[in-house]
């Protein structure tokens, strides 16, 4: 017990503790959050309103393409990582990370590949300008020569987040609590599980893809071009084929943040646990044969199109599976709306109308009139932005007393949730009526039918934007000088994390917990 | 129960009650359009009533989740003094919300099972064209006519650059449109000479994507002549923004007509091949064309964009001919610098050739003329 925190820079540099580590990873992410925020903003000054006024049309590209990576591979995995290594082993009674050096080197190779990714954009011929997706042959044959850096970081990132999902697996499966049974679990746990095997299976495929087209552009090959006998639509088959899983990669987590948000303030247990899990895993499952629907104007046979959508409506079933539960953990139950339920509640309602869009999207012959449009962008930005990013900001008010031993200010948490729920509806809700109306996405500048719509975004954009600086002074300012949180800080919180003091000393569970 | 489940549906239908009176704006290329056009052909309004069926049942799962969300956000509060339940499974209700969904989803399926087959029943068409996407323009050759043209954004460059106000059709007009007959059932033969492109017309309900070594296939039927215009969709590079469509549809007998003074022109040109023109004949055209094709990349003063796209002052156009022809006609592999040799006249290489060596105080003081072209791309 007697082994402390190490002191100065070496404690970051060399930790092995989960918590450090993952208060890193989640510092990390909001960095890079800020940085691909501002990229965003950049893009939504530019469409502010029609005519070319502040970038060059391929800086403009160059900023769309950050924003994607930065916020995909930058902000949302890695503080879905951070989470997990804050929350899992309190959540399951264990000393640690079962692998605790690589915890600290899947960390430490992070921002190397953000550094070298950034980089690119100083380079001659400037960064990646091919979209976030990076489709052939505009990404190799066509690319600027940082390319090869780009793929050079995707690589790490992969290999960061490789050993990230190991470390979690071996940890849940090996370090449990005596009497934490597999169904006994927090959701949170349960989701990070399925995740982590979701990350293994398709991060591999991701890396093959880089390295597909590092052959072709560096060593000669003709992977993604016809003209040596490839085929530029292989590259989407294995990008989506990372890429589709790659979004419930994103938003499972966030499904176990709120199972573990809505019962606590709602006062009464989870509705259908057992359903929940079972939900998740067949998310998973349908995750990987669905990838096609992101191509249904690639020209393909009639039989895959039936297939691809048919097989996408069926994810309409579970994840309709789970805000039901949502929505029966809350009724009857007796709510206090406390800055983590107002996100968690954020995140049902604009999740649900994400999940719409979806449904729509997943309609093969209408998806020929809103492909590649604003619809589309408006629909994965509301199951990515308050989807996983609320759900992020709800953990992080949820369990900071814990972690910090201080409680944050509710007025200015409340605040920081109603700013950016204007914010976000006020820049996505409208690019559905943009994309509806005929406008393509990533284009620099566009017809005056589409003004008022981009100029009502473009305000949103920067008022969302301000509501996270003040979510940081909020988080800041807990830190230095918050009120003094109780061990279970909530009225109605369950599970190991709460029986820890808060702030939850340097090393929990050095003798593990007894689980009924 | 039933009143307030209407007074809940007149509530999330207000705002689209109220939308609807700016229809009349969108119209007059307003600023509010919001919705999918209904389209000219059948099968884009096949799609557009997928789209609404598809929306309404959306609002009716959004109103029947949130409505039961919000009615426990408000009665069941701590606030109010209740005591939660504690009630947390049910099998029936699991079965129940499982079901209702699943048999939704099918009664979504069959007509967009339906719809799908109709888009993809490209047999028996009277008209093959065919569309190829360029870094950044399109392509139109028709196949049983001896007839193609490139069409490029005609939208003044002052602007986009603000410098003067934007007409009607700001970015979305052309120099030289798809011209269609009406009633005719016409198939487009999909691909793309360099990157991958999607044409894309809301109004024929046609979206593809061309792709580079492929051909994709779709189909228009267009029941009403007009002027309909549609967009690149799929990025393509720095300029992908700027490479519209414009379709205009005519009644059979001036499409003719049209079709006859287009073959007319095409032999016009081929006799200027055989022409000499004077240095200011060629300087003159050779603006033209460079402001229409080259400017892109390499701006309206030669510079280019350092790092992407060389600049030409200097370089290339003070070299000689013979070099620069190779680098015009043939293009520079591995880069974006297309082959020209195909898409241009042997005139328009010419004029632009001769411009490009004597602008921007590049002097040369030579010229080269058509018929240089054409012995040029007969020996290589």
């Amino acid at each position: 017990m007697a082994h402390g925190p190490a002191k100065g820079i070496s404690r970051w540099l060399f930790t092995t503790n989960h918590k450090d580590i993952g208060s890193m990873y989640l510092w990390f992410s909001f960095a890079m959050f800020l940085v691909g925020g501002l990229f965003a903003l950049v893009v939504r000054a530019e469409l502010f309103e029609p005519g070319m006024q502040i970038v060059d049309p391929n800086f403009f590209n160059q900023m769309t393409t950050m924003h994607g990576l930065i916020m995909v591979f930058g902000a949302i995995m890695p503080a879905f990582v951070g989470l997990a290594n804050w929350m899992l082993p309190m959540m399951i009674g264990a000393p640690d990370m079962a692998l605790p050096r690589m915890n600290n080197w899947s960390f430490w190779i992070l921002p190397f590949a953000f550094f070298m990714l950034l980089s690119t954009l100083f380079m001659e011929g400037g960064g990646p300008n091919f979209g976030w997706t990076f489709y052939a042959p505009l990404s190799t044959t066509f690319a600027p020569p940082s390319v090869t850096f780009f793929i050079f970081s995707v690589h790490i990132m992969g290999i960061s987040s490789i050993m990230g999902a190991i470390n979690i697996i071996a940890t849940i499966l090996n370090m449990r609590a005596p009497g934490m049974t597999l169904m006994k679990m927090p959701l949170f746990v349960w989701t990070w599980l399925i995740t982590a095997y979701l990350l293994i299976a398709v991060m591999p495929v991701l890396a093959g893809v880089v390295t597909m087209m590092l052959m072709d552009i560096h060593f000669g090959t003709s992977f993604f071009d016809a003209a040596g006998g490839g085929d530029p639509v292989l590259f989407q088959h294995i990008f989506w084929f990372f890429g589709h899983p790659e979004v419930y990669i994103m938003i499972l987590p966030a499904f176990g943040i709120v199972s573990a948000i809505i019962p606590t303030f709602a006062r009464k247990p989870l509705f259908g646990y057992s359903s929940m899990v079972y939900a998740t895993a067949s998310i998973a499952f349908l995750s990987f044969i669905v990838w096609a629907h992101h191509m249904f104007t690639v020209g393909m046979p009639i039989a895959g199109e039936l297939f691809f959508m048919y097989a996408t409506m069926l994810i309409a079933v579970p994840t309709g599976v789970k805000v039901f539960n949502w929505v029966a953990t809350m009724f009857k139950g007796a709510m206090t709306f406390e800055t983590p339920m107002l996100f968690a509640i954020g995140f049902v309602v604009l999740f649900t109308i994400g999940g719409l869009s979806g449904l729509m999207l997943a309609i093969a012959p209408a998806d020929f009139q809103y492909h590649d449009t604003y619809f589309v962008v408006a629909h994965f930005h509301y199951v990515l932005v308050p989807g996983a990013l609320f759900s992020i900001i709800a953990a992080v008010y949820y369990w900071l007393p814990k972690w910090s031993g201080r409680m944050y200010s509710e007025i200015l948490g409340k605040t920081h949730f109603w700013v950016a729920f204007v914010g976000l509806n006020l820049t996505f809700f409208p690019m559905h009526f943009a994309g509806l109306a005929g406008m393509p996405r990533r284009i620099p500048d566009y017809h005056m039918m589409f003004a008022n719509w981009n100029m009502i975004s473009s305000v949103g954009a920067f008022l969302f934007a301000g509501a996270q600086l003040l979510f940081l002074y909020i988080i800041v300012t807990t830190i230095i000088k918050g009120r003094k949180a109780t061990d279970r800080v909530w009225e109605n919180s369950e599970g190991l994390e709460w029986t820890v003091p808060s702030p939850a000393p340097y090393h929990t569970f050095s003798t593990p917990p007894e689980v009924k | 129960m039933l009143m307030k489940a209407k007074r809940l549906t007149a509530l999330l239908l207000a705002p689209v009650v109220l939308m609807m009176s700016h229809q009349a704006l969108a119209e007059e290329g307003g600023r509010w359009s919001y919705n999918m056009p209904e389209g000219v052909t059948p099968v884009s309004q096949t799609i557009y009533g997928l789209h609404m069926q598809m929306f309404w049942w959306c609002v009716a799962i959004a109103v029947v989740v949130f409505g039961i969300m919000f009615y426990s956000m408000i009665r069941h509060r701590k606030s109010r003094g209740v005591k939660p339940a504690n009630f947390h499974e049910s099998t029936t209700l699991e079965i129940i919300w499982t079901a209702i969904p699943l048999v939704i989803l099918i009664i979504m399926a069959i007509p967009a099972t339906k719809g799908l087959i109709q888009i993809y029943d490209a047999e028996e068409a009277e008209l093959d064209i065919m569309v190829t996407g360029y870094q950044w323009r399109w392509r139109y050759d028709y196949l049983d006519d001896d007839v193609s043209f490139f069409s490029n954004l005609s939208t003044p460059r002052e602007q986009i650059q603000g410098l003067e106000p934007k007409g009607p059709h700001y970015l979305l007009e052309v120099d030289e449109p798809l011209v269609i007959p009406v009633d005719t059932k016409v198939r487009f033969l999909l691909t793309a000479a360099d990157v991958i492109h999607s044409w894309w017309v809301p109004d024929l309900g046609v979206k593809k994507d061309t792709i580079p070594g492929f051909i994709n296939e779709s189909w228009a039927l267009v029941t009403e002549p007009g002027t309909y215009r549609g967009q690149c969709a799929e990025l393509c590079g720095r300029d992908h923004g700027f490479m519209p469509i414009v379709v205009e549809v005519l009644p059979k007998e001036e499409y003719e007509e049209w079709l006859a003074a287009k073959r007319e022109e095409a032999e016009a040109i081929r006799a200027l091949t055989e022409q000499t023109f004077t240095f200011d004949e060629l300087y003159d055209r050779g603006r033209d064309v460079y402001n229409r094709w080259c400017v892109a990349c390499h701006q309206g003063d030669g510079q280019g964009v350092p790092g992407t796209f060389p600049g030409l002052i200097g370089g290339i156009s003070v070299g000689p001919v013979e070099g620069h022809l190779d680098v015009v006609v043939n293009g520079v592999r591995g880069t974006t610098m297309q082959a020209f040799g195909s898409q241009l006249s042997e005139v328009d290489i010419a004029a632009v050739i001769t411009y490009e060596r004597n602008a921007w105080g590049n002097n040369m003081g030579d010229m080269v003329q058509p018929i240089d072209v054409f012995n040029f791309k007969q020996d290589n």
